[in-house]
């Protein structure tokens, strides 16, 4: 049986992964290569990691660490954070990470979407969305406008048009980011994730709001999430990834058990 | 030495270092003369069918890749590099492959929405029948999968690890002689995936027993 994915975030600025809560007052937590391999021998289904400055700096992604990564641990991981066009992706994926997330730049040229697809497969290529919720009207029917820029900046989109829009394009998994939840621990968006995956055939990754092993198990039921993203809820190490599967487990949620 | 065929279907670099890792000379190589002093061969890939297809003529890898099976070398097929041995795949509309294993790819057909195409993700293969690439390994380990098509073996003997998703219990791990093949990548399988590259490593091309029994049930 397919199982359900658990799949930590890295948040990396300057080389040591950071957390923060709703984008906000981040705290360097280690190293990446070192977290990532300690993750991976632990468990987890998969990993990802987002440059979180590289956009604000006006850089490009941090290929040395993809490349670092790559060599440390044998699970997929994504990349994203600072990817600006087709060939961004290519260093990226050549550089031995498996997939490619875009945000930002999918939001200002949707087609990059389309290209990276065809180039690479859409396999490769994730959406990153950060959605906030608003008054449902005629302009946001699902009641959640698309952000970029960690909130900052507002792009009149429609989070399910948006979604069905990328699905069209071709993009292969959509990583749901609750802007509301992101870092506080206090579960998982269900209503937005359970819309956007009952509106879309390929994969959904839930995101922000991971607290307890409960939320997990929230979010893969009602939530209809096919892989979930946790961050704070391991890197303060409150829990390690085996704990949370055996609860998951417990719970008769279907989880990878050897590793 | 592990001789990797190059033939544009998609990114190497997770393969490569994979074998690294477990202290495996690579060589990455699209040169039939190359391919065919290899001693070990691996066939990944990710993509279409038809344009792996394309590519394999265009390269001329077809007639050395037939060759070096046949000649008993042992050869590891990867996702695609897996369903291109089968005879056709139901992908871009029909396309004619490689027919060195019986049968033919199909694409999953989905029961409902919760099940979404393609698959993404860990999933567990069961051992069809003892093969020394599983040496080591736990029956209904999890392995990744990426995929929308998968194999259907017209030979049940050819059926070495067994999968289920969608509507289709399916040949996860298919082959005979010296010719073995996953739909999943070990690669990027952790661990137990890394341990079935070694297991491939060590493996001669030979059968312990060569009417191993199907324990199909």
């Amino acid at each position: 049986m397919l199982t359900k994915r658990i799949i930590p975030c890295l948040d990396v600025r300057n080389r040591k992964v950071t957390k923060g809560v709703k984008f906000q007052n981040n705290i360097d937590l280690g190293d990446p290569i070192e977290m990532a391999v300690a993750y991976s021998d632990g468990g987890c289904d998969e990993l990802v990691f987002y440059d979180i400055t590289a956009s604000a700096q006006g850089r490009p992604i941090d290929i040395e660490m993809v490349k670092e990564v790559a060599k440390a641990v044998h699970i997929p991981f994504a990349v994203g954070g600072g990817i600006r066009n087709l060939d961004d992706m290519r260093k990226v994926l050549l550089a031995g990470a498996e997939k490619v997330s875009v945000n930002s730049l999918a939001v200002l040229n949707p087609n990059i979407i389309a290209e990276g697809a065809k180039q690479f497969g859409s396999q490769c290529i994730v959406l990153g969305m950060d959605p906030v919720k608003v008054e449902k009207s005629e302009k946001f029917p699902s009641g959640y406008e698309i952000t970029t820029q960690g909130f900052r900046t507002r792009t009149g989109l429609d989070a399910l048009e948006w979604t069905k829009k990328a699905q069209d394009l071709g993009v292969g998994e959509i990583v749901v980011n609750s802007v509301d939840a992101d870092g506080t621990q206090a579960g998982f968006e269900l209503n937005l994730t359970r819309m956007i995956s009952e509106n879309v055939d390929i994969p959904v990754v839930a995101s922000g709001g991971a607290g307890t092993c409960q939320h997990l198990i929230d979010v893969f039921i009602e939530g209809k999430a096919d892989a979930a993203i946790i961050a704070s809820m391991i890197h303060t190490g409150k829990f390690t990834i085996k704990q949370i599967k055996d609860e998951l487990i417990k719970a008769e949620i279907p989880i990878r058990k050897k590793w | 030495m592990i001789t990797i065929i190059d033939y544009k279907a998609g990114n190497l670099t997770s393969v490569q270092l994979a074998f690294e890792s477990i202290g495996q000379k690579v060589k990455i190589t699209d040169k039939p003369e190359e391919i065919l002093c290899a001693k070990k061969i691996v066939f990944p890939g990710v993509g279409a069918a038809k344009a792996a297809m394309d590519s394999l003529k265009e390269l001329k890898l077809i007639e050395p890749i037939r060759q070096k099976i046949a000649e008993g070398v042992p050869f590891l097929g990867i996702c695609i590099g897996m369903q291109v041995l089968f005879e056709s795949s139901e992908e871009d509309g029909g396309t004619q492959c490689l027919g060195i294993l019986p049968g033919k790819v199909k694409k999953f057909k989905s029961p409902d929405k919760s099940c979404k195409i393609p698959q993404i993700g860990w999933n567990t293969v069961k051992i069809a029948s003892k093969h020394p690439i599983f040496e080591n390994i736990d029956d209904q380990s999890e392995f990744y999968f990426v995929d929308s098509f998968y194999p259907d073996c017209a030979d049940k003997k050819d059926m070495i690890g067994q999968t289920q998703y969608a509507d289709a219990n399916f040949a996860s791990v298919a082959g005979n002689k010296n010719l073995v093949s996953t739909q999943f990548h070990p690669e990027r399988s952790g661990r137990i995936g890394l341990r079935l590259l070694e297991n491939f490593t060590r493996w001669d091309g030979t059968l312990a027993t060569e009417n191993t029994e199907d324990t199909e049930k």
